[in-house]
């Protein structure tokens, strides 16, 4: 069984950062998978936020999505990394269009770690996932000897329930959708590098991770109906990189108008400051949905009402021209194209 | 700290009135404009904000040599590689530096194969990483043009620890500026310079262009309507045959520059004949470390042999794109072998980069 070149030797950083090379490294892995599916259910070539298992004689499916958890730092502003865990695989479900039922975790420790902070994230995760609803059926604890690991990552499996006639995909976009985003992009990314050691920019920011239950709640009625064509949490990647994923997969053009997506304050000057591209800087608590057209302002108007909403905007639209091309009308009326990210941020010279 | 007016630098009405103006006086002499920038943070701006989509057809604005990390010859990454391959060593450098191909392996590559290269914000944090390991070598590999010199003379000046050391790669721009005039079938019709370097340096060392060379020549901000406003300048002047350094980035540059700055780079370093990668050997064009600072001077403290370096790669035309005789499209390798997972010549790999600006921002 030969495995496909891939561009270098060895895995880089910029393997694990939602980009190209991410695509490249889940290719090298998944390429020679037989058997991918269940019941022609969704399966690990789709490459979406999770997979279905439809179920016989019934209108509904299972859920099941799959998500490793690193941070760093353990803890950041506005979070934790047992937080990052419930909340990442709640917001994977919802993004299929599920309603979230049980998870089970994996935690691998490094020897030496203190029990203190285990303590800390062990109940950010189990009082998260009550916030959120969701059981905790199984789990599984390793230790792995000092030096092996760095302090202690987390892997998760989310396990949900929708109806099979409910299509959320990321090749169902149509042209004409408008583009949603809940709330303001780039808080979480942005807050971490302010936080890194050695960099100490004094900063309010906190990072945005949360579940997005209350937003799933609020539009159960309008998934049902299928006004809502494709939803996704930009993480990694950020926002070019969930879009690009889009444009990809159903084939379309997307047109995004700089003017209305919403970015705090701190997030721009960090992003000024150190070269980054705001659009690639993660979100963790944020969606993007691509929604019929005449049912934009309603749906809109129901995400403000809540609280993890009220700053979502309408940032764009689905168009049929350049297919696979994410388009952005700048802040000065110019136009360019937001490209897929190719790896990890890094900050640039001056 | 807000500076007034500097909402406008970003308004899309503030634009509209500029490019309707740089539209009127075009057509008043009814010929194209060759505009040359030579700053990858100019560059990113006009791409970022889509700047030449706003500009009439006949409005050619040109990349110079103005990515420090692109100019920045492969025997210097091949020098810092060399050393990182030792035990002992802590190479630091600054975030973009890290992928630039080399002769044979990147800083990137070296680290992924496991020897303690780490990206660091500022030379304060290198000093910072020697003295918290006494007994490694830390090299700050230093890269950049006038902006970036003040800060590593500062810690120069400073007594740093006895395990810290510099490779002192750094790029003198007017030097640059003056290469490219020369070369006469470029036929630049203005300079968009930077306003870092002449913030430092001040509005002296720019004279020469406007007033020996007579090409028009304006100091230039970083938000989307400095650059146009620069373009409109430039432009005014051409239409009026003028020949001036003007200066568009007032609010931060003084016309003397900024003289402790200057203190500093004086103090440690003196200009030196240097090579530019892709260009050549250019008089004045670099710094090295004075002798009685020769102590931090990696150059003087390691003994490095080095095998022959290559600048460029066979079919790569970085040389041509960074003195803008060739649009990053126009060379064969781009899009097809050189992409930036995949850079074969140095302007495919910062984000100043122009080959790389290019691959990310157009798509035609």
């Amino acid at each position: 069984m030969s495995m496909k070149k891939v561009s270098s030797s060895v895995i880089r950083l910029a393997h694990g950062a939602g980009g190209v090379l991410q695509g490249e490294l889940i290719n090298f892995i998944t390429q020679n998978i037989t058997y991918k599916n269940v019941n022609k259910g969704i399966g690990v070539e789709e490459l979406d936020d999770g997979a279905t298992i439809p179920l016989e004689d019934y209108d509904q499916e299972i859920v099941v999505t799959a998500d490793g958890h690193t941070v760093h730092p353990l803890f950041f502003p506005g979070g934790n990394l047992g937080i990052l865990s419930i909340c990442g695989t709640v917001n994977d479900l919802i993004m299929m269009g599920a309603e979230p039922l049980a998870i089970t975790s994996v935690i691998i420790i490094e020897e030496g770690f203190p029990f203190d902070s285990l303590e800390k994230i062990v109940n950010s995760f189990n009082y998260t996932a009550r916030e959120a609803n969701i059981a905790i059926i199984a789990g599984d604890t390793k230790v792995m000897p000092r030096g092996s690991l760095d302090k202690i990552i987390m892997a998760t499996t989310g396990i949900g329930l929708k109806d099979k006639h409910i299509r959320v995909l990321d090749n169902n976009l149509q042209k004409g959708d408008k583009i949603i985003v809940t709330g303001s992009i780039g808080d979480h990314g942005a807050a971490l590098i302010g936080s890194r050691e050695g960099l100490n920019i004094s900063s309010d920011l906190k990072s945005d991770v949360g579940s997005l239950l209350e937003i799933y709640n609020i539009l159960k009625e309008h998934i049902q109906n299928n006004h809502i064509h494709a939803m996704k949490d930009p993480t990694r990647g950020g926002i070019a990189g969930a879009l690009n994923d889009w444009a990809n997969k159903s084939n379309v053009s997307i047109i995004i108008e700089e003017q209305k997506v919403p970015i705090k304050k701190q997030v721009n000057a960090i992003c000024d400051m150190l070269g980054l591209d705001t659009y690639t800087m993660a979100c963790e608590g944020k969606a993007l949905l691509s929604v019929s057209p005449d049912k934009a302002e309603e749906i809109l108007n129901k995400i403000k009402s809540t609280k993890i909403g009220e700053d979502a905007e309408i940032i764009g639209e689905v168009d049929s021209e350049n297919p696979k091309k994410v388009l952005l009308k700048t802040l000065v009326g110019g136009t360019r194209f937001i490209d897929m990210p190719l790896g990890e941020p890094i900050p640039r010279i001056c | 700290m807000k500076i007034p007016g500097t909402e406008l630098l970003r308004s899309e009405a503030f634009t509209k009135k500029i490019v309707e103006n740089i539209n009127k006086v075009i057509k008043s002499f009814n010929r194209s404009c060759r505009i040359m920038h030579v700053c990858g943070t100019h560059e990113h701006t006009i791409s970022k904000y889509g700047l030449r989509s706003l500009l009439p057809k006949n409005i050619e604005i040109l990349s110079g040599p103005g990515c420090p990390v692109c100019v920045c010859p492969a025997a210097d990454i091949d020098k810092a590689v060399e050393l990182g391959k030792r035990k002992d060593t802590i190479i630091t450098t600054f975030g973009d530096m890290i992928r630039v191909p080399a002769t044979n392996i990147s800083l990137a590559e070296l680290k992924a194969k496991g020897a303690d290269v780490r990206i660091v914000y500022g030379p304060h944090d290198a000093v910072k990483i020697a003295k918290e390991n006494p007994q490694k070598e830390v090299i700050f590999f230093a890269i950049g043009f006038e902006t970036t010199v003040p800060l590593i003379g500062y810690e120069i000046q400073n007594g740093p620890p006895s395990n810290f050391s510099v490779i002192c790669a750094h790029k003198l721009i007017p030097a640059a500026l003056e290469l490219l005039i020369s070369q006469s079938q470029l036929n630049i019709d203005g300079f968009i310079s930077p306003g870092h370097v002449a913030t430092i340096i001040g509005l002296q060392p720019f004279y020469i262009f406007s007033d020996a060379y007579k090409v028009p020549n304006v100091i230039t901000g970083f938000e989307p309507n400095d650059v146009l406003l620069a373009i409109l300048m430039l432009l005014n002047q051409k239409k009026e045959s003028k020949f001036e350094t003007l200066n568009e980035y007032s609010r931060v540059v003084k016309p003397e520059g900024n003289k402790k700055a200057q203190g500093i780079i004086n103090d440690v370093f003196e200009s030196v004949s240097s090579p530019w990668r892709g260009i050549g050997r250019i008089l004045d064009g670099g710094l090295a470390i004075k002798k009685k600072y020769e102590e931090y001077d990696a150059d003087k403290k390691f003994d490095v042999q080095l095998p022959k370096s290559q600048d460029i790669p066979p079919g790569c035309s970085c040389h041509l794109v960074m003195v803008g005789k060739l649009y990053p499209y126009e060379c064969k390798l781009f899009r097809e072998k050189c992409t930036p997972l995949n850079p074969i010549g140095p302007c495919m790999v910062s984000m100043e980069g122009t080959c790389s600006i290019y691959y990310k921002y157009y798509k035609e």
